[in-house]
């Protein structure tokens, strides 16, 4: 039987749960719902939860924990000698698992018979032939090894389903009966299903915490890898950056994280006296419904998807300031990719970023700092500039690295608008190229994945996670310091 | 030196006018405030308004340095002149006169830079001083006239919202006094002090009085009575009675004033 029947029969059972254990808690108080210590649908859920999450959570377990056991049996099948020069084990495990599920697909389709198919002692070469015409994709001969390996995958699999099945309407039964002897009307049945929803929650929180040690994980393991491979001084040290995947590359981060800080700088460069500015007219000038419509206006702009903005920097800024720097204008600027075209883009795009949490700052700015500067004879820009944005100014700041620490790690703008040239320059217009516009395009292509050219991606990436966390950290630290102050 | 006290009385009894409201109505959009309210607030003079919490006292005080200007629901009509000048004409710059017309808050509110700092914003605002000496002159006057002085002046340059919650109200009064103003208003300055830090600030308006006209809302009728020479009963927008403190605390005119000290309304 196939999972997603499985699952259903288990909603199927869960559901008649739910009737019966209302209706056993309301024959236990004679039919009187008020007799009942909680209302009558909390013992219908009490049952549900402990049909659904047990059985569940089994199926899950099997479904992750059963391939990796078959895996392991059938990996011991294969004879070392079946496994050629150039190729590995994973590959022929592969094959393996692509001749199983194709022997399982001609079955249904009924164009092998299926004696036929478990047939250990059946020709290769034949069953080669007519997995073939039957439209199943094999990519070598079969040998009689990997023919009798496949078999063995594909009865695993059966046996595997059945006893799954089993298990599971075993555990969902067993949580019926758990849930329906229960359902007596002293039973605390609201208490029960809210202590299990407060779980099921902790579980929702922990899923997402532990994805995220999941991904550091795997970062962790392939930086450890690529170091393997590749001298860590050099990748520190070396100010060249020149992969090239026939070997003898040369991977230094420098030019890069310098391209990424110098296009971030321009990028703050940008976005923080716009933003800050815009910030401030909002929360101190502007009349309330002027307000109420542009700052959802403007925070609409960090709706926008980044891709678009590289396409604007590519497209508009580029061109613009070609034809001022260019060849034509002051001659400067060789080709529309740049420091100042990336820059500018990734600045508007963090406008909003800045003006939207420089403007909350700034409005939890008491009233009463305010009332005391107009009260001294302060003019409102006296005010504004010499008691708000002082009074502000740790959580402006906080603001400004959260947002330097978005402009390090964004990658689309500068894929399009940066360029790909590795170098270590301080003119503006020049292309340069930044530490994620690498990653994607040493990942993508067709590089081994094994070797030192691909792997330092993960290195990059592990960079560049810490520099953003740290940066994040730290902005985050500032500014709740700052709202202490004023609680 | 030898009539000290018969001088110390002619300051209470020859005083002169400092502020003449006559028929002052505010509005808040459509909310009626303060309804045709008439008083004469005399110089060198501790006046105390009285009254419910709601019954505008805040706002009426408010309209005296234009401080309403700054909500834009707010509406001022009537007279009130300073000095014999009217301070809602067109000419007047309002900021000017807050420089002129001092105040101190409810909360303290020091802003978040140093001591120092705090009191020397309103005289670099207005060019109080010629150079740094100067200033750092008024400073000094300031906190001394502030009684606080001996308390700070070794730390000068710490930040102001270091200092306890009566020290900051002190310095907040040494803030608005360093602008020079020849009128001090007070928004309940003790009302989140506690009683020691309540007396230093009470102790210290009786002196400010020898230089300034001091306004005062209390909610405290026994620091009304301590502190002013004249009280104003505000209840529901009307100036209810106004006099002399003595007489409205022992022999007042309206039944509501009665009421109300007697604690039977508030
Ligand atoms: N900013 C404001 N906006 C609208 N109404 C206000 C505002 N401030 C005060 N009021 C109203 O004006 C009246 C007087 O308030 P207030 O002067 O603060 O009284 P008090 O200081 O005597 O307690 C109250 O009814 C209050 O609701
Ligand atoms: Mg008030």
């Amino acid at each position: 039987m196939p999972a997603y029947w499985l699952f259903l029969i288990v909603l199927a059972i869960a559901a008649v749960g739910f009737v019966l254990g209302r209706m056993r808690a309301l024959q236990s108080a004679k039919g009187d719902s008020r007799a009942l210590h909680s209302l009558k649908g909390y013992y219908g859920w009490n049952v549900a939860l402990k049909v659904l999450i047990p059985a569940l959570l089994v199926l899950v377990v099997w479904q992750l924990a059963y391939p990796l056991y078959t895996n392991a049996t059938v990996a011991g099948l294969i004879p070392e000698a079946s496994v050629n020069d150039g190729s590995s084990a994973d590959l022929v495990l592969a094959e393996v698992r692509r001749t199983a599920n194709g022997l399982e697909a001609a079955v249904a389709s009924g164009q092998i018979a299926d004696t036929q198919a478990r047939d250990t002692l059946a020709d290769p070469v034949a069953m080669t032939d007519s997995l073939r015409s039957a439209g199943q994709i094999v990519t070598s001969e079969l040998t009689t090894p990997i023919l009798n390996a496949a078999q063995h995958y594909r009865a695993m699999g059966e046996t595997g389903a059945l006893i799954r099945t089993v298990v599971v309407l075993l555990v969902a039964f067993g949580g019926l009966f758990w849930g329906l002897s229960d359902s007596y009307k002293d039973f605390r049945a609201r208490n029960t299903v809210e202590q299990t929803v407060k779980y099921l929650l902790i579980a929702a929180a922990s899923i997402a915490i532990l994805t995220t040690l999941g991904i550091v994980l795997s970062l962790i393991g392939n930086t450890i890898r690529f170091f393997n491979l590749y001298p860590a001084s050099e990748f520190f040290g070396s100010l060249t950056w020149q992969p090239s995947f026939g070997g003898g590359s040369e991977l230094g981060i420098w030019p890069l994280l310098w391209g990424t800080l110098y296009i971030s700088f321009v990028a703050l460069l940008v976005a923080v006296p716009i933003g800050l500015f815009a910030a401030v007219y909002l929360s101190e000038y502007a009349s309330p419904k002027l307000r109420a419509f542009a700052k959802p206006a403007l925070e609409v702009l960090a709706g926008i998807p980044t891709i678009v903005y590289g396409l604007f920097a590519l497209l508009t800024i580029g061109p613009l300031l070609i034809s001022v720097f260019g060849p034509d204008g002051a001659g400067w600027m060789t080709g529309t990719r740049s420091v100042m075209t990336a820059g500018i883009a990734m600045g508007i795009m963090l406008i909003p970023f800045v003006s939207s949490l420089s403007d909350d700052i700034i409005n939890a700015v008491p009233q009463a700092m305010r009332d005391g500067s107009y009260g001294l004879g302060a003019t409102k820009s006296e005010t504004v500039k010499q008691v708000v944005l002082p009074a502000a100014l740790p959580g402006i700041v906080g603001a400004v690295l959260l947002a330097a620490s978005r402009a390090i790690g964004e990658t689309m703008i500068v894929v399009l608008g940066a360029g790909a040239a590795a170098r270590l320059s301080l003119n503006p217009l020049e292309a340069m190229t930044t530490v994620t516009t690498r990653i994607v395009s040493q990942l993508t292509g067709d590089a081994d994945f094994a070797s030192p050219e691909a792997l330092v991606a993960f290195a990059l990436g592990m960079t560049l996670f810490v520099l953003t966390l740290g940066l994040n950290v730290f902005a985050l630290y500032i500014v709740r310091t700052y709202r202490e102050q004023y609680d | 030196m030898y009539d000290a006290p018969h001088t110390t009385e002619r300051d209470v009894t020859q005083t002169e006018i400092k502020i003449a409201a006559k028929n002052v109505q505010v509005y808040y959009g459509d909310t009626h405030a303060i309804k045709d309210v008439d008083v004469q607030i005399e110089d060198k003079t501790v006046t105390a308004f009285i009254g419910p919490s709601g019954c505008g006292k805040s706002t009426f005080l408010r309209t005296l340095n234009r401080m309403n200007d700054t909500i834009d629901i707010c509406r001022v009509e009537g007279d009130i002149r300073i000095d014999g000048e009217d301070i809602y004409d067109k000419r007047v710059d309002p900021v000017q006169l807050r420089a002129k017309v001092g105040m101190v808050f409810q909360k303290p509110n020091p802003f978040p830079k140093s001591i120092y700092d705090n009191v020397a914003y309103g005289p670099r605002i207005h060019g109080l001083a010629k150079n740094k000496t100067d200033l750092d002159e008024i400073v000094e006057r300031a906190l001394k006239r502030g009684a606080i002085w001996n308390e700070v002046k070794d730390r000068l340059h710490a930040p102001g919202t270091g200092l306890s919650g009566g020290q900051q109200q002190r310095l907040c009064i040494a803030r608005a006094v360093a602008t020079e103003p020849e009128v001090l208003l007070m928004d309940e300055p003790c009302s989140a002090l506690d009683p020691i830090a309540t007396s230093q600030v009470e102790e210290l308006i009786d002196e400010l009085r020898k230089d300034y006209s001091v306004v005062i809302v209390t909610h405290s009728m026994q620091q009304a009575a301590r502190v002013s020479q004249k009280t104003a009963f505000f209840h529901l927008g009307n100036l209810v009675e106004y006099g002399e403190t003595g007489k409205i605390f022992t022999n007042p005119e309206d039944p509501r004033t009665e009421s109300y000290i007697t604690g039977r309304i508030g």
